[in-house]
């Protein structure tokens, strides 16, 4: 027994580890890193220069991001880009928190037992099962134009618009039809976390509250939401960074239109490097501020799933050398 | 005593109040989850005349046999092969995905090493990296070694899966005792042994979850495929759905209701009979984190 403590098992440790961290280096950190040069470097046309070199001005790239469009004096793309992902994640978010939310303080609350939750739980999620590529083109055809088309025939039929309505060219509504399907998508997925999560408060704080005569609304404000507050900062930080990197449903949606206001970063990136003016370096720069912006964000998810118990223990043992060290230089 | 009983009523009554209000707005949340995809699989078994007339309707049409008939004659959209590539990838994707980030997971909930917490910081530092920021440095290294179209390069990546490791890790220190691992070692199982023949059984119900969600990610995946892949006999299902935006297709509505429906009939099933396992894993995966 004591001889087979003896062995050293943490060579295993490394062994096991290797198959993913080759993988990372290979599909995660070389391609990023070459993302990188890229940006540096001549890299554009339909067929790039032979001779890969680095550019007269290193930075033009990043600096033509944000250089304003041509004589129109119009804020760049990749600037309206940005605009665009935040607004329309935002405007998505917000609603979807807020029924999310009220629907878990709903389906636990302990005096009205809402049937049917099993049922209500399986649909609210369903449309985020389906492949995204099919909700986009199902959505275009929902809210086609001029006539045979779902919205427009039910509006014209219920009498409540006069003739057909084009969607798909108005940017408020184009934009706004993203947004619904977006928060309409989600909104099942961040209900069935955060209802996990108020049942995981102790029932005995919500008993000993009322008793204390406090109404749904208050048990709401002071017990529900500060409890759940960690999980969703952790809903708000990944869906901020799945949100940055929206493609799939305003490019089939509205074909990414720039006009429209739906041209997200990841189709900026992806319309610069594989369509016609193919920048692969601006289209890379692109991709690098993206990467700082999602790492700011990570950080910040970090500091959320931080080990605290190992956290608290390494700063109490950084105090007690400070502690000891103080003594030893006091005496 | 009696003032009592009417705080009761009135508590009551408003109980019934506030369940009514609960419902009613659940019917119509619920109504609107489902109505998109009724008015698709109803309109799928419908003539372009008829959609034409009423786009909106719950009574099936007769022309589903058509439907499939004109589909069929189109170029662009070909679900068997979609499906077919859909699944090799999806299918390998999943078993990486799952016996790898298991692999990773016991090494760093098992072992003492040096690197260990640098490597599981890693881990969680790059958890939420989208495809987005690699793809141009990925796209061009493949274009350069011929490697576009190749679906391997889709597969291989699911190796390195930080997610489900940060997920299995959570679920490795609620159940797993190293008394377990260390009875293995004493009755001489060599380590890769233990991990296969005693970790692995253990963890099924999360490598069950988790393989769900992975091959949904991977089966519903657009942007990678739609760059790296040119071929039409490599397209995967998404991308052969975003063929239905095409023009050709532009005056067949009924096509377009059952070229969807092909593609999203699939899941539907696959997510109704396994609903009880994902509504559950979703709330796991979070809670956990």
């Amino acid at each position: 027994m004591k001889r087979k403590k003896l062995v050293n098992y943490s060579k295993y440790g490394y062994l096991f580890a290797i198959p993913f961290l080759v993988a990372f280096l290979i599909f995660t950190f070389y391609p990023i890193m070459y993302t990188l040069l890229i940006a540096f470097t001549n890299q554009q046309g339909i067929i790039p220069p032979k001779k890969i070199e680095i550019l007269k001005d290193p930075f033009s790239c990043f600096k033509y991001l944000f250089k304003k469009r041509g004589a129109t004096g119009k804020m760049s793309y990749f600037l309206a880009s940005l605009i665009n992902t935040s607004k329309i994640w935002i405007i998505n978010f917000i609603p979807q928190l807020t029924l999310a939310l009220l629907l878990a303080a709903w389906f636990t609350d302990n005096r009205v037992k809402v049937k049917g939750q099993g049922f209500y739980k399986v649909v609210f999620y369903l449309p985020n099962i389906i492949t995204a590529a099919t909700i986009a083109i199902l959505f275009r055809t929902l809210f086609g134009y001029p006539a045979g088309y779902p919205i427009n025939d039910m509006l014209i039929k219920l009498g409540i618009f006069k003739k057909a309505f084009y969607f798909l060219d108005n940017g408020m509504a184009s934009r706004g039809i993203v947004e619904f399907i977006q928060c309409w998508q989600w909104y099942g997925s961040t209900m069935i976390t955060l209802i996990a999560a108020v049942i995981g408060i102790n029932p005995e704080i919500f008993e000993a509250a009322e008793i204390d005569g406090a109404g749904r609304w208050r048990k709401f404000w002071n017990i529900t939401i500060p409890s759940v507050r960690p999980i969703m900062l952790f809903t708000l930080v990944t869906s901020m960074i799945g949100g940055l990197s929206m493609f799939d449903i305003p490019l089939l949606f509205g074909e990414g239109k720039e006009k429209l206001g739906l041209q997200t970063i990841a189709i900026y990136i992806y319309q610069t490097a594989l369509k016609d003016p193919y920048m692969y370096n601006r289209a890379a720069a692109a991709s690098i501020m993206l990467f700082l912006i999602i790492m700011v964000i990570s950080v910040f998810l970090f500091w959320l799933l931080r080990d605290k118990d190992a956290a608290k223990m390494a700063k109490l043992k950084k105090q007690e050398m400070k502690r000891a060290k103080a003594l030893g230089r006091g005496v | 005593m009696a003032s009592n009983d009417v705080v009761m009523r009135s508590k009551t009554r408003s109980d019934i109040a506030f369940k009514t209000v609960i419902y009613i707005v659940c019917t119509i949340l619920a109504l609107l989850s489902l109505f998109p995809f009724i008015v698709m699989l109803v309109n799928a078994t419908r003539s372009t005349p008829q959609i034409q007339s009423t786009a909106v309707t719950l009574i099936p049409g007769g022309s589903l046999m058509k439907n499939i008939k004109l589909l069929g004659e189109k170029e662009t959209f070909k679900p068997l092969v979609g499906m077919k590539n859909s699944f090799i990838i999806s299918v390998s994707v999943t078993v990486l995905n799952i016996y790898f980030s298991c692999l990773t997971a016991y090494a760093i909930h098992a072992y003492d090493w040096k690197l260990k917490k640098a490597f599981f910081s890693l881990i969680i530092g790059i958890m939420c990296l989208p495809g987005t920021v690699t793809m141009i440095g990925f796209y061009r290294t493949c274009y350069q070694l011929h490697l576009t179209d190749n679906k391997l390069m889709l597969i291989l990546p699911a190796i390195a899966a930080p997610m489900t490791v940060f997920f299995m890790k959570q679920y490795l220190e609620g159940t797993l005792s190293m008394d377990i691992v260390e009875s293995a070692r004493i009755d001489g199982a060599s380590e890769f042994r233990t991990f296969n023949s005693i970790v692995l059984p253990i963890m099924k119900p999360a490598m069950a979850t988790q393989a769900i969600f992975s091959f949904v990610g991977s089966w519903n995946n657009y942007f990678l495929p739609m760059i790296l892949f040119n071929k039409p006999k490599n397209y995967t299902m998404p991308i052969m759905v975003a063929c239905l935006n095409e023009d050709i297709y532009k005056t067949e509505f009924g096509c377009i209701y059952l070229g969807l429906s092909m593609t999203a009939l699939p899941l539907i099933i696959i997510y109704l009979c396994l609903s009880k396992y994902i509504v559950s894993g979703i709330a796991l995966g979070s809670v956990k984190g």
